[in-house]
């Protein structure tokens, strides 16, 4: 599936032009709002939050169970967050990363109102509206007008004002023909694209958004981008919960990494982006770090770009899709091959390649280069979110393990969606045969 | 600071609680809740109120058959069939609301977990909303009556003091079910057994005179706290100067004392047991 222009360059020379093309995005234009006058303005104030999980080792829910259990259920704690502490100014656009069981989602709970700290003090400037789930608190049962009015209060509105912003909720949404339409006939785009729309007409001070970009189709992303980079100019304080880095990079003026239910870094968008790569990257479950030290060979960056070069997280069906990489090695290694395969939401792997340095070229790479893939994948998924795995063997063995990451990039391809796994391209004729009476047939084909 | 606009100074984020979000959001959300829900009932479908009118009186109807044609219960009381089709629906009321609400917070799973919601609407808003129904069924229970010749009381419009114990009674065992149902999801089956039993235990088929050979079972069920609120509905909305009292069908001071007992303790449990679990609710589900 994998066409076989994929190029290597092992060359130490181009660090500096490599450097350039792996980072086309980069320019984290932080132009702060507040240098010109007023100090900055706390929105956000989080001040040793801790909360812990107890985790029941025998689980108790019914009173029988209850009352004929006599011994104590045992507990084992969860850290979720450790005495976390930050400030968010008025006006940022802050990015909270971190891999899955950091802490992410606790947090944006407990800043949600939705769990209660056990420790600390949350304090906020204005009103917040939380989005932490696409369509939470829609009534399938209600048309998109009840709806909204619904949502609206549940975000703080007054039914008033709520009703006032249908309108304009709606043209957002391009939904405006359905607004008597019942959300149980919605497709899951439409949803998507009333529950943003809501979000953003909501009028709160401080949103809280938790990974949302990864839905709706192009031209509404569009949108979305649009709008995220309009809100991160104005004096709205958005607290951005997400995977992308690319994300981080184009929107956040500042981010955090959280760890263990700690700070890990906190500064720069792209430099907290850089620090949770190679957090990933490094210290991935499973991975060659874990067996001791740092692995002779890392991943330093590892993409998806459409068929214009632009980075992408999201993938039309069908459209043209290419795939970058880059390594950096550390050690010597002989005979280093290259592997990434691509699962599928239900964990199936779907496709995957490996590859070696080039002909002609020495077959070991030396501390310092940097190798880099970059092609074109045959784009036949199907619609879903799709994860993508890396790994690194040494003397072309696949015994010899240099780095294994289960978890490098994940991504959405969106579009209409069809039968199995992936989408093979056909051309199939159907005929009706009209016995020997009638001469010839009628014939159609599609493809 | 002092430039700022009111509003945007720092506050204290009290996080998840029974009520949250300020009394104004409160209403408007138990309000919206609950009409929506009344709505989908009931002008959801074409024959929505039609059925949810049939229920009752279907109920009725065999009721009616049964305890005046084969087991003669009603005796000598006086508008029997319309105290019965009376107590059916004003029962209905508190059963469609505990019932409901046991599973409402679980139920909503989702918007517990995943927005700033006043815990306290759901349960509430079931009640709500069988108080709707309520009021919709009781136009025609007015209609029988009068159809069944009761002759318009003053003391009908003493039917709000019948129902505001008996809604307090109701929103707090609603609180105190949701909030024990997050923990123990047994809790809905077992309530099912109790309502039934406290249909029995109530007034509601048999009028109270007829226990008159048992002073002692009549004193029993007057320490259930829904007993003197349906004696004293009988009363005032069909009853007839041989209609006992509720003081009188007491028999003494006790029973009502203990009613009175029983019904603080539930409304103070319910109130206590919701406020404590509201904030954890959502870690629980």
């Amino acid at each position: 599936m994998i066409t076989p222009e994929i190029a290597i360059a092992a060359t130490s020379s181009s660090v500096a032009g490599f450097l350039a093309r792996i980072a086309p995005l980069t320019p984290v234009t932080y132009l702060p709002l507040l240098t010109t006058h007023a100090p900055p303005q706390v929105a956000i104030e989080v001040s040793g939050v801790e909360k812990t999980f107890r985790i029941p080792t025998q689980r108790v829910d019914s009173l029988k169970e209850r009352l004929t259990t006599f011994s104590q259920p045992g507990y084992r704690e969860l850290h979720a967050l450790r005495d976390l502490s930050f400030e968010v100014e008025r006006g940022e656009f802050f990015g909270i990363v971190g891999r899955n069981g950091s802490g992410k989602s606790t947090l944006l709970k407990i800043l949600a109102s939705i769990y209660a700290a056990d420790a600390g003090r949350v304090r906020m400037a204005g009103r917040l509206a939380p989005f932490i789930e696409l369509g939470v608190g829609f009534n399938n049962e209600l048309t998109a007008r009840e709806n909204v009015e619904l949502n609206g209060v549940m975000m703080g509105l007054t039914r008033r004002d709520a009703r006032s912003r249908l309108d304009a909720v709606l043209e957002f949404a391009e939904l405006q023909e359905f607004v008597d339409l019942k959300l149980k006939n919605y497709s899951s785009g439409m949803l998507v694209r009333l529950a943003f729309s809501m979000m953003i007409q909501s009028d709160a001070e401080i949103l809280l958004i938790d990974e949302v970009l990864a839905v709706g189709d192009a031209s509404f992303q569009q949108k979305c981008a649009d709008v995220f980079n309009e809100i991160r100019d104005s004096p709205r304080t958005v607290v951005f919960v997400t995977h992308d880095m690319g994300a981080v990079e184009q929107y956040c003026h500042r981010a955090m990494l959280l760890h263990d239910g700690g700070i890990r870094a906190l500064g720069p968008a792209d430099e907290v982006a850089r620090s949770y790569l190679r957090l990933n990257f490094e210290q991935a479950p499973g991975g060659a770090a874990d067996m001791g030290g740092m692995a002779d060979i890392t991943l330093v960056d590892v993409w998806l770009e459409d068929g214009a070069g632009e980075r992408i997280t999201n993938v039309e069906k069908e459209s043209e899709l290419r795939f970058g990489a880059v390594f950096e090695a550390h050690r010597h290694v002989e005979g280093p091959s290259f592997g990434f395969a691509f699962d599928n939401a239900d964990g199936v792997e779907v496709t995957g390649f490996g590859i070696s340095l080039p002909d002609g070229t020495p077959d070991a790479v030396e501390p310092g280069q940097r190798i880099r893939l970059s092609g074109e994948i045959e784009n036949r998924l199907q619609p879903g979110r799709y994860v993508a795995k890396c790994w690194v063997h040494r003397e072309h063995n696949l015994a010899n393990l240099v780095l294994h990451s289960p978890h490098v990039l994940d991504f959405v391809v969106y579009g209409r969606e069809g039968p199995g796994a992936v989408s093979l391209e056909h051309e199939i004729g159907i005929w009706v045969d009209a016995g020997a009476a009638v001469d010839g047939g009628t014939g159609a084909s599609g493809r | 600071m002092s430039a700022e606009p009111a509003g945007l100074e720092l506050r204290d984020v009290p996080g998840p609680s029974a009520l949250g979000g300020g009394r104004h959001r409160f209403f408007e959300l138990l309000w919206l809740m609950s009409v929506t829900e009344f709505k989908r009932t009931f002008f959801g479908t074409v024959l929505g109120y039609v059925w949810s009118l049939m229920r009752p009186l279907l109920l009725f109807a065999v009721l009616l058959l049964v305890f005046t044609r084969i087991i003669k219960i009603g005796g000598s009381t006086p508008h029997y069939e319309v105290l019965l089709l009376f107590n059916i629906v004003l029962f209905g009321l508190f059963q469609e609301a505990t019932g409901g609400s046991v599973a409402s917070v679980v139920g909503q799973e989702g918007i517990v977990r995943k927005t700033q919601f006043p815990r306290l609407v759901i349960p509430l808003s079931v009640v709500l909303t069988a108080l709707f129904t309520l009021g919709l069924n009781m136009i025609v229970v007015f209609v029988f009556m009068l159809a069944f010749g009761v002759a318009p009381m003053l003391t009908w419009l003493l039917f709000p003091v019948i129902l505001l114990p008996f809604l307090v009674l109701t929103c707090a065992l609603a609180m105190l079910l949701s909030a024990l149902n997050v923990r123990f999801r047994d809790v809905a089956i077992i309530w099912i057994v109790v309502a039934t039993a406290l249909n029995y235990a109530t007034p509601i088929i048999y009028p109270l005179s007829i226990l008159e050979e048992d002073p002692t079972l009549r004193h029993l069920l007057m320490c259930n706290p829904l007993t003197p609120i349906f004696q004293q509905a009988h009363i005032w909305m069909i009853g007839s100067a041989e209609t006992e009292s509720v003081w009188a069908a007491a028999g003494g001071p006790l029973p009502l004392i203990v009613a009175a007992a029983i019904f603080v303790a539930v409304c103070v449990a319910g109130v206590w047991v919701f406020n404590r679990e509201a904030p954890r609710i959502a870690e629980q589900l």
